[in-house]
């Protein structure tokens, strides 16, 4: 294994990013390996899209520095950024499939517009990227004709059409049903193993995510809680990994929203 | 004392929130503009938008010019026949529509149909990570996507206001020659004599091309700064349908200022 293999893809040190007055993120340092699937995981609202979109190049930091692949993603000019985006795949959580075209030319999209391949080279190679996902059979029909679980592998089969170094997934589990999520669960280990791509997998669905990670980051309030395997999440003794792991409904994370005594709200009309 | 400061302080912001817009504005039109060699590497794109604006909007522009024609024919008819002047009646419709009407009515009626479908569109792509899928597939949304919108829309506006003014003065001519007896040769005529080339026409030209890029800017431009939700995208095409309108006929009487004062 090269000294290159060693180094991490991603490399984040002192993240500091706001919304208007809400802080996103705090000083968030993470290391995400090569060729491994990593989650990141955390409660609704913590920032889980923000952190890809920082790592994709779409959002730039208040403070701090993303290093993909050794280059510092928000130094680079138009150019090189988009350059190096044709070696990173993103599957948003909506699919964000072109709704004008079939999804055979969705998944053609980014070799029409980065390659120079012949015709019969492109249909090939979309056809086994569709192969890959289950839905060569699929190729004729529209976006609006899918379902949400087909969306999401034509996204897939897209995201892998000019074989990336990585994909970043944004909660692909997100409102499918258990078969679709089987299948996703499914083709995001396989392909991570058979293509020797690297995943990064933004979810907060627990029992899905820790089946396919190899290594997980807990992000709460702006900063890294906890990371780990995930058997090592499995027995944290921090008492908020274990709410969240668990699915408490009242912990660190309190059931009631701060709010004034509820005699004293009652009896104030 | 507090009231007056929550006062300025409110105004301040929103004065600073229109100028930040105003700026995000100019600087999409600079973009849009610089990825011009988009279309000329790939004129598909073009044509393609040439269609959806333009074509689509045939129909719309030319029964609309032909009953504007219509009513200018009557009332024309009528006012000029007080002082039996109705042989007349062909260069008062078509002065009217080539220098005024068909440029202004064409660029209200664009803003309805072809302005507010571009921002529901853009709008709607912004909504469901089209926009920013593509700026992760390592293609630019704003050449890509903008760009052949907003060259779409500076080519048919002209064309399509050509058109009004073409259906109008049909219009004038069925009104005032088939229905109400002006000589058909007079009508003619007089129009080919008096409706200057530079005076009129060119500057009837000059003026859809500019409410054409304006139009079709404040339509990208509004569903590209949209709130990704359905209220915000609903905000962002009322908007364009109602500052398209203003900058029209603010511009159109700057425009005839220029062009036709002394």
């Amino acid at each position: 294994m090269s000294v290159q293999d060693e180094t991490p893809l991603v490399k984040i040190r002192n993240l500091h990013f706001s919304r208007g007055n809400k802080v996103i993120f705090d000083g968030v340092d993470m290391d995400i390996p090569r060729r491994k699937v990593t989650a990141i995981m955390g409660p609704s609202g913590t920032g889980k899209t923000t952190l890809l979109k920082l790592i994709g190049g779409q959002l730039r930091p208040e403070q701090g520095t993303v290093e993909v692949d050794g280059e510092d993603i928000h130094s680079l000019n138009t150019k090189a950024l988009y350059k190096l985006r044709m070696r990173m795949g993103m599957l948003f959580q909506s699919g964000a499939l072109l709704t004008d075209i079939s999804v055979f030319e969705n998944v053609a999209y980014p070799l029409r517009e980065h390659t120079d391949l012949s015709s019969s080279m492109l249909r090939k190679l979309v056809l086994m990227k569709l192969e890959a996902v289950g839905l060569r059979g699929a190729r004729d029909m529209m976006p609006s004709e899918l379902s949400g679980g087909m969306a999401r592998r034509v996204a897939l089969a897209r995201a892998i059409a000019l074989d990336p170094m990585m994909i970043m997934y944004d909660e692909p589990f997100t409102g499918q049903d258990p078969i679709s999520m089987g299948v996703l669960v499914k083709l995001i280990r396989s392909l991570n193993d058979a293509a020797h791509i690297s995943s990064i997998v933004v979810s907060h669905d627990v029992q899905e995510t820790l089946e396919i990670a190899d290594q997980v980051f807990v992000i709460s309030n702006g900063k890294v809680v906890e990371s780990g395997s995930p058997n090592e999440l499995a027995v944290s003794k921090l008492d908020w990994t274990q709410q969240f792991v668990k699915g408490l409904p009242d912990g660190p994370v309190p059931f009631h929203y701060p709010a004034d005594d509820l005699n004293e709200d009652l009896l104030n009309s | 004392m507090r009231v007056i400061m929550d006062y300025f302080v409110n105004l301040g912001r929103k004065v600073i929130a229109a100028l930040e817009k105003t700026g995000r504005g100019h600087m999409l039109f600079v973009k849009m503009v610089a990825g011009f060699d988009e279309i000329l590497r790939r004129p598909s794109l073009l044509i393609r938008q040439l269609f959806y604006i333009g074509v689509l909007s045939v129909l719309l522009i030319s029964l609309s010019g032909f009953f504007v024609g219509m009513v200018l024919g009557l009332q024309g008819f009528y006012t000029l026949s007080q002082f039996g002047a109705e042989a007349s009646l062909g260069v008062m419709v078509a002065a009217s529509l080539v220098r005024e009407l068909g440029p202004v009515v064409t660029a209200l009626l664009f803003a309805g149909r072809a302005g507010s479908a571009l921002t529901a569109e853009i709008g709607l792509m912004k909504a469901t990570e089209q926009l920013s899928g593509l700026e992760m597939m390592a293609v630019n949304p704003v050449r890509r996507v903008l760009t052949p919108r907003m060259f779409g829309g500076i080519v048919s506006m002209p064309l399509l206001a050509a058109m009004f003014s073409m259906f109008g003065v049909l219009g004038g001519w069925f009104v005032g020659v088939g229905l109400l007896g002006v000589d058909d040769g007079t009508y003619w005529s007089q129009m080919q004599g008096k409706i200057d080339l530079h005076e009129d026409i060119y500057n009837g030209v000059i003026k859809s091309v500019v409410f054409g890029v304006v139009c079709t800017w404040i339509a990208l431009f509004e569903g590209f700064d949209s709130t990704p939700t359905s209220e915000g995208l609903s905000r962002a095409t009322t908007r364009t349908v109602v500052h398209s309108a203003f900058a029209i006929l603010g511009l159109d009487f700057i425009l005839t200022a220029m062009m036709f004062g002394e």
